[in-house]
């Protein structure tokens, strides 16, 4: 095999600003770069993107069978984008996302079975069921947020604490193309251009808003271009390597001090919106069909290595019948661990506190919280 | 001899007990603190105790405040822990937030409660929501705090009271002092507290003057929240009140004793965790109650008040009907008369106290 390879990524856009102090000069270029994969990543990228495409799966078939209720937004088709940030970044650095939430989930830190656990509200689930799909939590992972744009602004605040304890992280705050014209986001971008906050703000630019694209969305569809007086780049979001890179140099540019960097990854959705939406009013089956056939991002990797003898058809074969087992122990757990027990009901309420009641739902309803 | 040595043990006990006496009529070392700086002192040993609290709002820094409750705090600590925002309630209230998930402990500021509302949504489903629907992976350890109700001439948009907005949603503590002393020792709890707290001030009460003794004055004087205090002892009636109303209650009383009424005024200090044993133990007592409030009547904090009392062993107590006064159901208008009539007075109280005992 060969253990290494050198790619020239597709190319992406600087938009850099020629002089700091003159916010409306920007020099737009854009640059090939070239990315070293080794045969090891390679193999780590494809099964870490895989299972999260498996995942998903599952999920759309658990929520079919009414197992999954509630709110369940896929992420199948956005893959690399989870996959090459998490690449690019330390397990140290911290990352918070929107409700489209279960691929950074993964990415971060959570296995298969307690994500699964979590989206059929079993005990086993990372946040004992209490939280659901979009409320699930990691190490230095700050969800899986409801609220549209919120989350930006809660990032940034967290690049703030990085700065604030000066442990060289950097913070990734994601939010859609939907979210980007959200007058929060704006607000923190001047707060953290003002700061020199170490955030990389990351707009996930899947075409559409639930159904509205971005044509009919926003006045302006750059949205690497909307930071204004920061430095904006858009990355391919379906080439692994792209997203890599793209993150490598923004983590560098934002531990430096320089202040925050805004990038846009242009991807795709294959599910609609959520559970509930087919996805098919406000777009094309044929849009849908030729994304996956030209552009997705698994097979892409699959083929790169494949046709750089990086692997073997039979290796990938292997490694997609192991996720095949991960993801089906992990639904079956899902499906038969227990709901959480009652009295967890009023627990988690405040932290660190002593023992207190709750009202139920009667005045004769005394219930038990603790921390 | 014996008869010398009796009267000598008895002068020495005589002056010794004189010398004790004495000492006992010395005063306890009481300072004069207004509830401006009782907030600054508390904020300035907090910050100096742990290096995670910080400050941030608007004007927080080098304009020592609005309301000059931070004066002197930037001088002190610099940029890194007293930050001036832009004008962006919901951009910085989030970054409050965000910096309370990764370890710090923020103090965010509304210049006054009403602009909260830009950032309501950070503070109900950000900080108050998320340790539950993590089931206690991250706790949000962040006070937020500012002048909140009516003030003089600010009118309608610059005057509501939110006790009752943010006293009606779980994973939230809502403290609502009324004096120097609970000010100092409730924000200093809040402080210390691992979640997240809204702290409501009063503007016409950050001038007023009260005497703290030197406990009051210890570095780690803190007031549990969750427990109201009785100000006034009574028999008749209770009188339930938090922030400046509680003045205004204790006013009342001094008048209705003249008249041999003795009321219980009871400082809520918390509106949420609501201390409804305290509340049961007065009603028990006197048998009547009164709520007393700047804010509007429907859906407030005397409505939540009454509703316990009638739930639990209280009612069987009243001897009538328990009653609320509050601040007229309108927005709060301009003109110094019509803002005089909008808002709870002595007389109103004086007033419903009466008619409640039937006088």
């Amino acid at each position: 095999f060969s253990w290494t390879c050198l790619f020239y990524t597709t190319h992406f856009y600087h938009t850099l600003l020629n002089k700091p102090e003159m916010q409306n000069e920007m020099e737009t270029s854009s640059s090939n770069l070239s990315a070293v994969l080794t045969r090891e990543q390679g193999l780590q990228y494809y099964r870490t993107m895989q299972t999260m495409r498996r995942m998903e799966l599952k999920a759309d078939q658990l929520y079919k069978q009414k197992i999954i209720r509630g709110f369940c937004h896929l992420y199948d088709g956005q893959e690399a984008c989870a996959m090459g940030i998490e690449a690019g970044i330390n397990p140290t650095d911290h990352l918070i996302t929107a409700y489209r939430a279960h691929g950074y989930t993964f990415t971060r830190g959570v296995c298969v079975r307690e994500i699964m656990a979590e989206l059929t509200g079993r005990r086993g689930g990372v946040a004992k069921g209490k939280g659901g799909s979009m409320h699930m939590y990691a190490k230095h992972f700050y969800g899986g947020n409801g609220i549209v744009g919120a989350q930006v602004p809660l990032g940034a605040g967290v690049a703030l604490a990085c700065q604030y304890q000066g442990n060289n992280q950097v913070c990734v705050a994601l939010y859609g193309d939907g979210a980007a014209n959200q007058g929060q986001i704006f607000e923190s971008f001047n707060m953290a251009a003002l700061w020199k906050l170490p955030c990389i703000f990351i707009c996930e630019n899947n075409k559409f808003g639930m159904g509205t694209s971005v044509e009919r969305s926003s006045a302006s569809t750059d949205y690497f271009k909307r930071g204004d007086y920061i430095p904006g780049i858009k990355v391919d979001g379906m080439d692994v390597l792209c997203v890599r890179e793209a993150i490598k140099f923004a983590a560098d540019y934002c531990r430096a001090g320089k202040g925050p960097i805004v990038m846009e990854l242009e991807t795709y959705r294959y599910h609609g919106h959520s559970m509930s939406d087919p996805g098919v009013s406000y777009r094309s089956r044929e849009e849908i069909q030729e994304v996956r056939s030209k552009s997705d991002p698994i097979t892409m990797l699959k083929e790169r290595m494949l046709s750089n003898n990086m692997a073997s058809v039979e290796e990938i074969k292997e490694i997609d019948v192991d996720i095949r087992k991960v993801i089906e122990d992990a639904a079956q757990f899902a499906i038969s661990d227990p709901e959480p027990p009652l009295d967890e009901l009023c627990n988690h309420i405040f932290a660190n506190d002593l023992p207190m009641e709750v009202r139920g739902t009667n005045p004769w309803v005394k219930l038990k919280s603790v921390s | 001899m014996a008869s010398l040595g009796c009267f000598l043990r008895s002068g020495k006990n005589a002056v010794s007990v004189v010398l004790r006496r004495e000492f006992s009529k010395t005063p306890p070392a009481a300072v004069q603190v207004n509830v401006r700086d009782a907030l600054n002192q508390a904020m300035d040993e907090e910050l100096e105790r742990d290096e995670r609290v910080f400050l941030l709002g608007e004007e927080v820094a080098q304009y020592d405040g609005a309301y000059k409750v931070s004066r002197g705090l930037w001088k002190k600590y610099g940029d890194k822990r007293i930050i001036d925002t832009p004008i962006t309630e919901m951009g910085f209230a989030g970054i409050a937030v965000g910096a309370a998930f990764a370890g710090l402990r923020p103090i965010c500021e509304f210049m006054t409660w009403n602009f909260s509302m830009q950032a309501i949504d950070q503070v109900i489903n950000s900080a108050a929501k998320t340790y539950y629907m993590s089931a206690g992976a991250q706790p949000v350890p962040i006070v937020f705090r500012g002048p909140n109700g009516s003030s003089a001439g600010v009118a309608a948009q610059h005057s509501q009271c939110f006790a009752a907005w943010y006293g009606h949603c779980p994973g939230l503590k809502v403290v609502s002092p009324w004096n120097s002393e609970d000010a100092r020792g409730l924000l200093k709890a809040a402080i210390r507290d691992d979640n997240p707290v809204v702290f409501l001030e009063n503007e016409l009460m950050y001038g007023v003057p009260f005497d703290l003794s030197e406990d009051v004055m210890q570095k780690d004087f803190v007031i549990p929240i969750g427990k109201a205090k009785v100000e006034r002892r009574g028999t008749h009636i209770t009188l339930v009140s938090h922030s400046r109303c509680v003045g205004f209650c204790l006013d009342a009383a001094s008048v209705l004793a003249k008249e041999g009424v003795e009321c219980e005024v009871v400082n809520l200090r918390t509106i949420r965790p609501l201390d409804v044993d305290t509340i049961e133990a007065s009603v028990m007592k006197t048998g009547h109650l009164v709520t007393v409030e700047g804010g509007w009547p429907q859906y407030g904090v005397g409505a939540e008040i009454c509703a316990r009392v009638m739930e639990g062993p209280a009612f069987n107590y009243l001897d009538a009907p328990a009653v609320r006064v509050t601040g007229v159901d309108i927005p709060m208008p301009y003109a110094k008369i019509l803002e005089d009539h909008s808002v709870p007075q002595i007389k109103d109280i004086i007033f419903s106290v009466k008619k409640v005992l039937n006088m």
